[in-house]
This record gives structure tokens, C-alpha cells and sequence, in this order.
């Protein structure tokens, strides 16, 4: 019984991670209707950027942590100026080819730079030390994770219900004509936007590389994760992902707990039955499941 | 379909009668059949290569190109053919060549299984559900002993008591005939009455609902099929190299490489597949030695090709030459006309 008490506590702190992570996600599709696929492949851009921010200025990875998001949120920026500001609305087609030639492109750019080895972030006593929850042994570092990952969730839901550039961003989602006319420069709000979106996506990769290693090849699965947990969670609602990560999150460990080499397995199972079952996801909003 | 919208109107919809074409294109599969005779044995590995290839890229076109869903989990359909190929030979003693038909099965019956659940997402999200249902594929076989586990399985022994030349001619027929049976098939779907009710699918499936075609049931027909051309795709692929292991089988860089050969040659048509295959296996022999830079530069050239020429090599040349060999799309033409121009799409 307590073990099981244990393995769902862990799924949910895992959770804190794929809803941080799927939260990237689901702002690029939410604010400028591109679904990354290279998503997982720019969250490992971002670890492998911490691990070279540590090894040449000599901080260490929470440090790096505040080079890291704003550069890669300059990335993001400058990603949809240059790029992918030129297919906003030609065919869905364009957007998402594009943006899986860059996951092709960016994964063997990093085993060119960095090789095929594994490598990882060393944050040093934040990695192991752990709280006794009476008899369950809770890491600070997943606690820490879901505890940043709740911080980014309400601060963004401030930044888009209270601020002028929350409101300029609803209004372009729901209507660029007219948003335009009224004197918004509608593709700086998506560079922004997509800004936005790579900041959050290089935080959760600097959390990934503290938490685990990493090699080029793990973009793949870190996007299947990160859209696992918004269809889950159900489209068009932010708080959706942040449960579809934890209902991810705790499928994953019983996955693993149940077998070691099924815990990704089991998630993507849980991600079908969802599609079979509940199609508009846990938090289903407006007409769903888009 | 046509027909019955507008039974007397003219000027009328009705398809190019090419005879020029689809005779080349049996001209070249007769000179190509001949090759066990005088090409050499890596020649026809080349070749077997190029054909699967051909299928594979035809599948993923008949998909993204003509029924306006992408598809970037084909990987699923090409690893579920290759070891369902692999699985009946070595277990169940079955002849691999005729095993091919059966890995096509396996993976249609798959796509069959998986389509009610991938079709509840649109769009991009359609598109990275099929990539879950590969990697969920990719884990279940590499986890799997009857299946050779993480370390694959081989056919070194079922094929020994077969001679190697009859192993290698009957490969490359096979190979062939799949390559042309991929072009022959979808060429005449297209031109058959189901193949304008693909494309309307494709163009606006509310209008499409309503002129009465079951939208569901077309998307579900033409997913199966590309399935099932993947699957004997995959299964020759493997058939060819006689070893297969999870992780090369299910990798996303074989739905890349029918992307890239679709972009480059021309998304649409059935003649770009074909070309864009030719330009990968010759950018192959000039680049291969330089390791991942030359997959980096394939990766450039298909996101150029996106945002610059999004016809495809093919859709330049067809539009400045007035080339069209296979033309599988209707278009309006006068009644009177006797033959129709060569049109710029």
C-alpha cells in the first residue's frame, strides 16, 4: 500500500516536469497555431547550452539556469522572424514540415558539436538529498521542479488575464485582422510569443539536464512527452496540461514500477486510451480537442 | 461524382487521356525487370533500396500530397512489416518472399487498429499521434524476446538453403514489382472516382460531407492502404539487408527520408516521389562520407524546398515545360476542346 502511496507521489512530481515542459508546448500552438515538432530537440539544445555555460564561465547549473532562458527565448524570437513568421498562414503543411526538418537538423548538429555520449548537468547536493515523508522519501529536486513548474504556470496565467501584453496576445489569437487594424504589429506579438514559449522551453531543459542525462537523440521522446501531456490535459487550457503531466507522470512510474524497461511505454498507452476514451482530454474547453 | 453533380453541364471536369506516360513508365519497368542480367549484384541492392524507397515516399504522398494528412510515425508501418516478414519466416517457416504480402497485412491491419483513435486529432496533432504509435511499437518489439529483444533478429539462416543469386533476383522482382505496383495503384486510384472524392476530402471535408462522400471512411481506406504499401515497403528493405533490429527499424529517420523525397520531387504528384528518390540516391553517393553534415544539409534543402518551391522539383519543371506524365487530377475543360494544354498548376 505504501509503496503504491510511493509510486503515485513520484508520478506526480514527475508530472510537475511534462507539465512544465508540455506547457511550451501548448502556448506555440496556443498563440501562433505551430505545433514544434523540434520542441524536445530545442529542449535539449538547452541542457547541452547549461553544460556549456558551466564548463566556461565555471557557475554552476542554477546559475546557468538565468543565461540559459533568456537565450533561448532570444532563439525563439528570432526563430519566428526569421523563419517561421513565413509560413504563418500558408498551409498547416508548411509550419510543421519546417519545423521537423529543424528537429533533424538541430539533433545531429548536436552529436557533430557535442557527440553521441551522454552527459549531464551536476547541481550537487540538490540531486540527492531527500525529505522523509513519514515512510516515503521525497527528492528535493522533484519537489523543486513541481514547485518551478507551479510558479511558471500562475505567473503566465497573470501575464496573459492582467497585463496589456497578455490581453494584445488573446486578441491576436482570436482575431489577427482585426487586431492588425487596430495598429498591433501582429507578427512581432508571434516572435514574442514564440519568445515566450523557448524561454519556458529552456527552463524545463535546464531542469532536464539536472535531473537526468542526455544525448542528442533525446528530443523525440522529450516532444512525445511534452504533447502526450496537453492532449491529456485537453486543448485550448493551460491548467489541462499541467494535470495531463501529472496524470502522465504517474502512468510513467507505474509503467516502470510494473516492469523497468515499459515506464515511456505505459504513458503512451495511457496517451491512447485518452484519444479512445476521452478525446477532449481531462480539462476539455470550447469545442475541444482541435 | 462528377458526373452526377453536373450530369449535362460543359464546360465539364474530366481527366487527361496520356497515353505517352504510362507507356514510358511500362517501357521502364520492362528494361528494369531485365537488370538481374546485366547489372551487378550491388547494382541490384542499390536498386531494391530505390524501390522501397519509391513505395514508401508514394504512401506518404497518397497521404499528405492527395488526402492532406501528415504523417511523421510511417516508421510504425515500415518496422511492423519488416518484422512481421522476419517473425513468420523464422518462426512459422513460411518462404520470405511471399512473407512480404504479409508484413503489408500486418502493418495495415495495425493502421486499421490504430486509425479510430489517431483520427480523433487533427491537423499537427494527428501528425506527432502517429509518431506515439511508432515509438510505442519501437519499445513493445525491443522488449520482446520472441522477437530477438534489443538485439533484432536475422535471416542469415532461413535464406541459407536458398542460392544466392535466387535470393537476389527474387528480392530485386520483388522490389520492382512493389515499386510499380505503388505507382500503377495509386495513379489509377486516383483517376477512379474514389480518387476525386480523396481529393475533395483533402480540399474541405465539410463540402466534401456534403456532396455525400463518407469522409470518415475515405481517411480510413486511404490511411489503411498507405499502411499497407509501408509495410511491404519495410518488409523489403529489411528483406534486402536480412537483419532488423528495433531501434533502425522504428527510428524517425524513415518518415524523414519520405518526407525529404517528397519535397524535393514535388508533393501531388506521382511523378515527384520518383524524382525526389533519384536526387537522394545521387546526393547520397556525393555526401554520404560526410558523416551527419550531409543529413544536416538534406534537412536544409527540405525546408528551402518548403519555403521557396513548395511544388517540388517536379511541380518547376512541370509548370515551365508543360511536363505531365501520370496527371491523376481533374480539371475543367471545355467541351469542344479535342485535347486539353499543358497547364501551370
Amino acid at each position: 500500500m505504501i509503496e503504491w502511496l510511493d509510486t503515485l507521489i513520484q508520478g506526480i512530481l514527475l508530472g510537475g516536469f511534462f507539465a512544465l515542459s508540455g506547457l511550451g508546448l501548448s502556448l506555440s500552438f496556443g498563440i501562433l497555431r505551430i505545433v514544434n515538432i523540434a520542441h524536445g530537440d530545442f529542449l535539449v539544445v538547452a541542457a547541452y547550452l547549461g553544460v556549456a555555460t558551466v564548463t566556461t564561465s565555471g557557475v554552476g547549473p542554477l546559475t546557468a539556469i538565468l543565461m540559459v532562458v533568456p537565450a533561448m527565448g532570444l532563439l525563439g524570437y528570432l526563430l519566428q522572424r526569421g523563419l517561421l513568421n513565413r509560413a504563418i498562414g500558408t498551409s498547416e503543411l508548411t509550419p510543421l514540415l519546417i519545423t521537423f526538418g529543424l528537429s533533424i537538423i538541430l539533433h545531429n548538429l548536436l552529436q557533430e558539436i557535442a557527440s553521441a555520449d551522454y552527459q549531464s548537468l551536476d547541481a550537487g547536493l540538490v540531486e540527492t538529498a531527500s525529505l522523509a515523508l513519514g515512510p516515503i522519501q521525497v527528492g528535493w529536486l522533484p519537489v523543486g521542479i513541481l514547485a518551478a513548474a507551479l510558479a511558471v504556470y500562475a505567473a503566465l496565467d497573470l501575464l496573459m488575464a492582467r497585463t496589456r501584453f497578455g490581453r494584445i496576445v488573446r486578441a491576436t489569437v482570436d482575431d489577427p485582422e482585426t487586431t492588425a487594424l487596430m495598429g498591433v504589429d501582429t507578427r512581432r506579438i508571434y516572435a514574442l510569443g514564440m519568445a515566450l514559449s523557448m524561454a519556458i522551453v529552456g527552463f524545463s531543459g535546464m531542469l532536464y539536464g539536472i535531473k537526468s542525462s542526455f544525448n542528442p537523440q533525446a528530443g523525440g521522446s522529450q516532444l512525445l512527452f511534452a504533447f502526450e501531456a496537453v492532449i491529456i490535459g485537453g486543448m485550448g487550457s493551460i491548467w489541462g496540461t499541467l494535470a495531463g503531466g501529472m496524470a502522465l507522470g504517474i502512468a510513467q512510474t507505474v509503467g516502470y514500477k510494473l516492469h523497468a524497461g515499459w515506464g515511456a511505454f505505459a504513458g503512451h498507452v495511457v496517451f491512447f486510451a485518452f484519444l479512445l476514451l476521452r478525446p477532449s482530454g481531462l480539462f476539455a474547453r470550447g469545442n475541444g480537442h482541435g | 461524382m462528377a458526373e452526377a453533380m453536373h450530369p449535362s453541364a460543359r464546360p465539364h471536369w474530366r481527366h487527361a487521356r496520356p497515353l505517352a506516360g504510362p507507356a514510358l513508365f511500362g517501357l521502364a519497368a520492362a528494361v528494369l525487370a531485365l537488370a538481374p542480367w546485366y547489372g551487378s549484384a550491388d547494382t541490384l541492392r542499390l536498386l531494391v533500396e530505390f524501390f522501397a524507397l519509391v513505395a514508401m515516399a508514394q504512401a506518404w504522398n497518397l497521404l499528405a500530397g492527395y488526402t492532406g494528412f501528415v504523417s511523421v510515425g510511417q516508421q510504425a508501418f515500415v518496422g511492423i512489416g519488416a518484422y512481421a516478414l522476419f517473425a513468420i519466416a523464422i518462426h512459422a517457416g513460411v518462404h520470405p518472399f511471399p512473407a512480404v504480402l504479409l508484413g503489408g497485412a500486418a502493418a495495415a491491419l495495425a493502421g486499421a487498429l490504430a486509425a479510430p483513435a489517431l483520427f480523433r486529432l487533427r491537423g499537427p496533432h494527428f501528425a506527432i499521434g502517429t509518431w506515439v504509435l511508432a515509438e510505442l511499437c519501437r519499445i513493445a518489439v525491443g522488449n520482446t524476446d520472441w522477437l530477438g529483444g534489443a538485439s533484432g533478429l536475422t535471416l542469415a539462416r532461413v535464406l541459407r538453403s536458398v542460392p544466392a543469386e535466387t535470393r537476389a533476383h527474387g528480392i530485386y522482382w520483388i522490389a520492382l514489382g512493389l515499386a510499380a505496383f505503388s505507382i500503377a495503384a495509386i495513379y489509377l486510384l486516383l483517376r477512379s472516382r474514389s480518387g476525386l472524392a480523396v481529393r475533395t476530402v483533402r480540399d474541405n471535408e465539410s463540402s466534401a460531407q456534403s456532396v455525400g462522400i463518407d469522409v470518415g471512411r475515405v481517411k480510413f481506406a486511404v490511411y489503411v492502404f498507405a499502411a499497407f504499401l509501408t509495410g511491404c515497403a519495410g518488409a523489403v528493405a529489411y528483406l534486402n539487408t536480412m537483419f532488423v533490429s528495433a531501434d533502425a527499424a522504428f527510428t524517425v529517420d524513415w518518415v524523414a527520408l519520405m518526407i525529404f523525397v517528397v519535397i524535393i520531387g514535388g508533393i501531388g504528384t506521382i511523378e515527384g516521389p520518383i524524382l525526389g528518390a533519384l536526387i537522394y540516391f545521387v546526393l547520397r553517393e556525393w555526401l554520404a562520407d560526410y558523416g551527419t553534415w550531409y543529413v544536416i544539409t538534406l534537412g536544409l534543402i527540405a525546408i528551402a524546398a518548403m519555403l521557396f518551391a513548395p511544388q517540388g522539383l517536379w511541380g518547376l519543371a512541370a509548370g515551365r515545360f508543360g511536363l505531365r506524365l501520370l496527371p491523376a487530377d481533374t480539371r475543367l475543360v471545355p467541351d469542344s476542346a479535342p485535347e486539353e494544354k499543358p497547364h501551370v498548376p
